[in-house]
């Protein structure tokens, strides 16, 4: 693990998201209504949407493109679409977000 | 006799001293100081003192019997000025020097007050002893109080207060009370007791100045400029551990007094508990941790071995009335599910938060009963893969129990408004269905309730199955969320005045946290529509084209429009958005339909930017990504035209003034035609203005889309003037009684031009449309992109960027 600081919690309105430049592209930084931080390549699997615009209720988000909705946690679609997308490990702590940096630092190595 | 000095006569120490007494009875020889001129007495009762439910003699712990009966020598009111670890010696405040063999530091905690302007003037006090409670206790009748923080302890001593008849206000700077310990459907239900109990809530304010008068407290200032009036200020936004004696002693300390798991500090010889105290990074508020921790102090104390473990915690508030328990760990996470239950008619609120098919956390409101039982599944880490179905409804319910769909109409007040249109209400239509009307007809005849526009249809037919027990018609719910109609939901918020989005999910039974893409941006309009001045707009509940003021594109730029009045521009203003589009890169420039230019593919970060410039050149946002007013088309009228009737393109522009910034339940689209020849087609609009000789006719519902609609005549009117008025009071009929996303034709198909035509023809309910119209627009008039390019530019840049050369 590589814990990065990103932002204060506070730069992330509650239900939203905000994007995350890296080496590998946008990644979308989602905060919760229960104040959790989730971490997803901000890339609908569908046709590209950026996930980071989606409207975000409990601990899912739906694509603005399509309304595709996907879980969070897993990143997997909801429903009947099919689809994954990449997550990454992140967390809160004293008020800042911290995102794991290993494996997008391991993707830019490659 | 081995020599144990304290310092601090409080819960924690006192409970250690109590199990060191039992253990090794008549072996230690103790010395007591407390910077409080008292003893040890349950602080936490304190809040039952200020409402009067105790007096100070109940809520003693340790009197002075006891003490002399353990032979204890009390040091009371004196502070202890310094500790010297090498001679173990203490010297308190007088001079006196007392030796130890073992030192028991529990200092406590300390309010932390605000350094806001005036904070020191008398009468800003905190709430943490009894000389706080008592200078509380004086605050009766006709005295204002402002508390600030709306934690455990200032909604404690608010409901205190208040119970004596104080004018109370609570100002708190977080969106929902409780923050740490709630959630917001909780939250919302306990704000609510709080105003039933005449108690003034204010969420989301914060504190700028104390203002004084002859050095005393006169009024708190708000940013936003109110001054709240006040004879006493209490300060209860949290606390700090009080470390000033281990410090100054020279003991490790970090956010507290960092102790080891036997409670022992960086000395061998002094030991640490309570409030003030570190262990393994945490600090600890509640009492349960803190009596755990007294008893292996006292364990240490007579050389056993002996470990602090924190446990899991559960909250309770003690204010009469206000139900509410929290435990556990109630945060969303990975493989995390919810199982909410809302009981709106019972002000019912439990939900539980499982994981690996174990309860790891539990918010309850309205009905603790079964708290016990789910603070044990925390605690024992239950399996509850077997009673998962029937969960929520708590140990009486194991193997029944049911949720019931129609608990929102059933929980409904009898002199709740049913049907806007005729004033009838539930009790009234409830006594036609004990009369006899078992069906909408004979409900329809007897009452007039759903006769008229019919959007309560549903609501009706639901209170004759909740009375009969005939099963309700199947209807489209707005989601899965809720098993009510749009219709329904829209008639609940008017008829229980619903003004937040939490209310509508408790009170109308959600069956989710905090509903989903579809029923957040409908509720967001409902509530801004209805309630324009108590409802604050939630951008994250809108879609992103009106949460960005541009429309998103499939690659994920955005377009940009401004607005030209009526379609009518200048050269300046087309040598700016020329300036624009070469600044910005913009790929494709388009002219709209609706008489507009289109700035298409312009990069999400650089849209505060292109909004400044625009601005610069006079133009504004033209909403053409809104559920909103987009566009007043016109043809040039009486100016150029040698047919036109009247001036159409000034008529347009003024309409376009004045009605801009409106939002409507789906995009709302205007035409404006000089003569009957209808070059504006303003016919297939949502609302189309044909001038003529003797003045303008007005029609609705008119689409060019997915479906091709000819308007319907609705009214001709003489005047400009008075045609301005009849499209006011169009759009808010239909801002007010729509579904969301049905545009003018939709709505009007339900509810039938002949009742709207009625709405409008009624002067007085005309003028009254036109007013409640204006009031929203007060609000709701201005231009986004100024705003946002001002104020919120940041939130279109990426919150962070891990590369230097970061893709984009």
């Amino acid at each position: 693990m590589n814990w990065i600081d990103i932002a204060a919690l506070d730069e992330i309105p509650a239900r939203g998201a905000r994007k995350l430049t890296t080496a590998q592209g946008c990644v979308a930084v989602f905060r919760t209504g229960g104040d959790d931080v989730y971490a997803l390549d901000d890339r609908c699997p569908h046709k590209g949407g950026p996930l980071s615009e989606g409207i975000v209720h409990g601990q899912s988000v739906t694509c603005p493109l399509h309304n595709w909705v996907f879980d969070l946690n897993t990143g997997r679609a909801m429903g009947a679409d099919e689809g994954t997308v990449p997550t990454y490990p992140c967390r809160v702590e004293g008020g800042r977000i911290l995102i794991d940096a290993s494996r997008l630092a391991r993707a830019s190595a490659a | 006799m081995k020599r144990l000095v304290v310092v601090g006569a409080g819960m924690a120490t006192g409970r250690a001293l109590e199990h060191l007494f039992e253990r090794e009875p008549g072996r230690w020889s103790v010395t007591l100081f407390n910077a409080e001129p008292r003893g040890n007495y349950d602080r936490i009762m304190l809040s039952p003192v200020l409402s009067g439910e105790k007096a100070y003699e109940d809520i003693v712990i340790h009197d002075a019997a006891w003490y002399e009966a353990h032979g204890v020598e009390c040091r009371f009111g004196t502070r202890v000025a310094s500790v010297d670890r090498a001679a173990k010696t203490v010297t308190s405040e007088t001079g006196d020097v007392v030796a130890y063999d073992k030192l028991l530091i529990g200092t406590g905690s300390d309010p932390f007050m605000i350094p806001l302007p005036g904070h020191d003037l008398d009468g800003v006090i905190a709430y943490r002893d009894l000389e706080d409670t008592e200078r509380m206790m004086a605050m009766g009748a006709g005295r204002r109080v402002v508390v600030i923080g709306g934690g455990l302890l200032g909604l404690e001593a608010a409901a205190g207060m208040a119970a004596r008849g104080a004018d109370v206000t609570v100002i708190h700077i977080n969106p929902h009370l409780m923050e740490r310990q709630l959630d917001e459907a909780a939250g919302y239900l306990l704000r609510k007791a709080l105003v039933e109990k005449g108690i003034t809530v204010r969420c989301s304010a914060n504190s700028t100045e104390i203002l004084g008068d002859g050095g005393h407290v006169r009024a708190l200032m708000l940013d936003d400029g109110t001054e709240l009036a006040c004879d006493l200020l209490v300060m209860a936004v949290g606390i700090r551990p009080n470390v000033a004696v281990a410090k100054r002693a020279g003991l490790a300390v970090g956010r507290g007094i960092q102790v080891d798991d036997r409670m022992v500090t960086s000395d061998a010889d002094v030991l640490a508990v309570g409030e003030c105290v570190e262990h393994d990074g945490a600090l600890f508020g509640l009492v349960a941790p803190l009596y755990d921790q007294a008893k292996v102090v006292a364990a240490t104390l007579t050389g056993e071995d002996a470990a602090f473990v924190p446990k899991e915690l559960s909250t309770k508030l003690k204010v009469t009335g206000c139900d509410l328990f929290s435990a556990g760990d109630f945060a969303e996470g990975e493989g995390r599910e919810d199982i909410v239950l809302r009981d709106p008619s019972r002000g019912v609120y439990r939900r539980l938060v499982l994981q690996q098919d174990r309860v790891v956390g539990a918010v309850m409101y309205g009905d603790t009963a079964d708290s016990a039982w789910f603070f044990q599944l925390i605690k024992d880490r239950t399996d509850i893969t077997d009673m998962r179905e029937t969960l929520i409804f708590g140990p009486a319910y194991q193997g029944g129990g049911q949720a019931d769909p129609m608990a929102a109409v059933a929980a409904l007040p009898d002199d709740a408004e049913i049907c806007g249109c005729n004033g009838v209400c539930k009790g009234t239509i409830v006594a036609a269905i004990e009369g006899g009307a078992v069906d909408l007809g004979g409900v329809r005849a007897n009452t007039k309730a759903s006769a008229s526009c019919g959007t309560c249809t549903g609501l009706v037919e639901q209170l004759i199955a909740a009375q009969t027990g005939a099963a309700a018609p199947a209807v489209q719910p707005v989601c899965g969320c809720t098993d009510l109609t749009h219709e329904e939901v829209r008639r609940l918020i008017k008829s229980q005045a619903l003004k937040t989005m939490p209310a509508v999910w408790q009170e109308l039974g959600w069956k989710t946290v905090d509903g989903c893409h579809t029923c957040r941006p409908a509720l967001n309009f409902y509530l801004l529509a209805d309630w324009p001045l108590d409802y604050a707009d939630d951008p994250q509940s809108r879609f992103i084209n009106e949460r960005k003021h541009a429309n998103i594109q499939e690659d994920g730029t955005f377009s940009v429009v401004p607005r030209m009045w009526g379609g009518v521009t200048t050269p300046d203003e087309l040598r700016a958005i020329a300036d624009a589009a070469d600044k910005y890169h913009v790929p494709t420039v388009k002219v709209t339909g609706g008489q507009r230019i289109d700035l298409l593919g312009v990069r999400g970060e650089d849209l505060p930017a292109i909004w400044r410039d625009l601005n610069e050149a006079g133009m504004v946002s033209g909403y053409a990504y809104s559920k909103g007013l987009r566009t007043v088309k016109t043809c040039v009228g009486t100016d150029h035209c040698r047919f036109g009737t009247q001036d159409s393109t000034g008529l347009g522009i003024a309409l376009e003034k004045t009605l801009h910034g409106s939002w409507t339940p789906h995009k709302l689209k205007l035409g404006v035609s000089g003569c009957p020849r209808n070059c504006a087609e303003a016919t297939c609009k949502d609302i189309g203005v044909v001038c003529v000789d003797s003045g303008y006719q007005v029609s609705i519902g008119g689409a060019a889309g997915m479906d091709v609609k000819e308007t319907e005549f609705l009214i001709q009117v003489p005047t400009e003037a008075e045609t301005i008025q009849v499209i006011k009071a169009v759009i808010q009929v239909y801002r007010e009684n729509a579904k969301y996303l049905d545009r003018i034709y939709k709505w009007l198909a339900k509810v039938g031009m002949d009742w709207v035509r009625a709405q409008i023809e009624d002067p007085d309910e005309r003028r009254a449309l036109v007013d409640r119209f204006e009031l929203s627009q007060s609000v709701y008039r201005h231009d986004p992109w100024a705003r946002h390019a001002a104020a919120q530019a940041e939130r279109y840049r990426p919150v962070a960027s891990l590369a230097l050369e970061a893709a984009e």
